[in-house]
């Protein structure tokens, strides 16, 4: 008995309908990021991420409004990532019913953004996406530095000073992204995660290469993660996550069922 | 048609419980305000709140909510206190380098600490961030039809300890044991998030609507 490990599906949208593909069997749109939330909250996952990629600033009020259709329908924590440079971002996100939000590239170019974030809106919803990419070669001690622009653009941070600098500034959580493994279905770089969770004192979500349970299992048990992100398995019915939570649980792992 | 009145004091998100209590009775009118009137004319009041409790107490003493809660309390009338709602109730919080709160009950907000451990001695994350396990601790109508050990979702580095252990009404482990409900007349007050558990917490806020105050 206590507090259980976190499964989180991610939806990728674009212009309010999510993209990258979602294939539910029994659902009438799967394009709709609200229908889907609401399928996932319905099976059991502990939150949701929203992670907007939409470009133009048209866009950004469909999002705005899709944020609000999903907080009035989905009563669970709702994570909104993408976009977000300024206060002005998380106030309209979190008045729309996100009840956090992720900064990612924001924090890179100005990381007291996440101090005047987490000073006025609170540590509970700022939370700060890391991309992290392994840079140290075999043979050496493993180091990953911190990538922006979807792991093109490298800063010279180092991923794990970074990560303690966010929480010092007032993260409330960390997703951490491993670039090297995201959408090659190989598994969580556990090294990464297990390094970053056992430096900072708050919850971790592995992220970024999930191709089957056990992968899950490893992120949690080896990574030490506090919760584990995941979208391709899921939207594709690979797993549903019941079986995931399932395997979890026969492996020692405490779900919320 | 009755109403709630959910009081605003500037911190944090309240749609969230709006939604959710719109979503379980759409009969009931939904009112965020702090206006005094609007409280004392709503028929149940809650008391919602998130972030660091020093500018949570400065607001609700800037904007009079200290007194509109003491009124609600006294009225008689079904209310709610929600995570740093319910630490306010308190005497006093150790957050910040400490804090006088409301003093409507007696009790402490305590830190978890920074080398919080499990039985097994292994490191716990602060905040206790996510869905934990609820002991109902007496019987209450706001616990109808939720099952005892219930998970509940939340998100706080703070706890509250209650001096008087029969105002308790649910508790939670966490490293240590803490207080996660409050049920005294016509108060009931929680730790944890029920816009954001799913259907424990809507079952909650449900049984809420329908309360009549009385234990």
């Amino acid at each position: 008995m206590g507090l259980a490990k976190r499964i989180i599906p991610c939806l990728d949208v674009e212009n309010g309908r999510v993209v990258k593909g979602v294939k539910f069997l029994d659902i009438r749109d799967a394009g709709d990021p609200v229908e889907i939330a609401r399928r996932y909250e319905q099976q059991g996952a502990d939150e949701i991420t929203f992670l907007d990629i939409t470009a133009s600033h048209e866009g950004r009020e469909t999002t705005v409004h899709t944020v609000e259709r999903m907080a009035a329908e989905v009563f669970i924590p709702l994570t909104v990532g993408g976009g977000i440079r300024a206060c002005e971002d998380i106030r309209r996100m979190l008045n729309a019913g996100a009840d956090k939000v992720s900064i990612n590239t924001a924090a890179v170019f100005n990381p007291d953004f996440v101090q005047e974030a987490a000073s006025r809106f609170g540590s509970q919803c700022i939370v700060v996406a890391i991309d992290a990419k392994k840079v140290s070669l075999p043979g050496e001690v493993d180091r990953w530095e911190i990538f922006t622009h979807g792991g093109r653009k490298p800063t010279g941070l180092d991923a794990i000073e970074w990560a303690v600098k966010m929480v010092d500034l007032g993260a409330g959580e960390i997703l951490l992204t491993s670039m090297d493994q995201d959408g090659m279905k190989s598994g969580f770089d556990l090294g990464v995660t297990r390094a970053i969770s056992e430096a900072v004192h708050v919850p971790v979500i592995a992220s970024g290469g999930v191709g089957n349970l056990d992968h899950l299992v490893d992120g949690i048990l080896e990574g030490k993660a506090d919760a584990v992100l995941a979208a391709s398995i899921f939207h594709f019915n690979e797993y549903s996550i019941p079986e995931a939570k399932l395997y979890m649980q026969s492996r020692g792992i405490e779900v919320r069922l | 048609m009755s109403s709630i009145a959910v009081i605003d004091y500037g911190m944090g998100n309240l749609h969230s419980v709006a939604k959710a209590l719109e979503h379980v009775n759409p009969d009931v009118e939904v009112l965020v305000t702090a206006d005094p009137q609007a409280v004392r004319d709503a028929d149940r009041v809650l008391l919602p709140g998130v972030g660091a409790i020093r500018d949570c107490m400065a607001e609700i003493r800037r904007l009079g909510v200290d007194v509109e809660v003491a009124e609600a309390i006294r009225s008689g009338k079904p209310f709610l206190g929600i995570c740093v709602g319910f630490q306010a109730l308190m005497d006093f919080s150790e957050e910040n380098g400490g804090v006088d709160c409301l003093g409507e009950f007696a009790g402490r907000v305590n830190f978890f600490g920074n080398d919080l451990r499990d039985a097994d001695n292994q490191t716990l994350k602060v905040p206790h961030m996510g869905w934990n396990q609820v002991k109902q601790a007496k019987f209450h109508p706001l616990w109808q039809g939720i099952e005892d050990n219930s998970r509940f979702y939340f998100v706080h580095s703070y706890y509250v300890k209650l001096a008087q252990s029969e105002q308790v009404a649910g508790r939670c482990e966490y490293g240590v044991p803490f207080d996660v409900a409050l049920a005294h007349k016509n108060v009931f007050a929680v730790q944890f998030h029920p816009e954001k558990s799913q259907q424990a917490g809507l079952k909650l806020l449900q049984n809420f609507l329908s309360w009549d105050g009385r234990a």
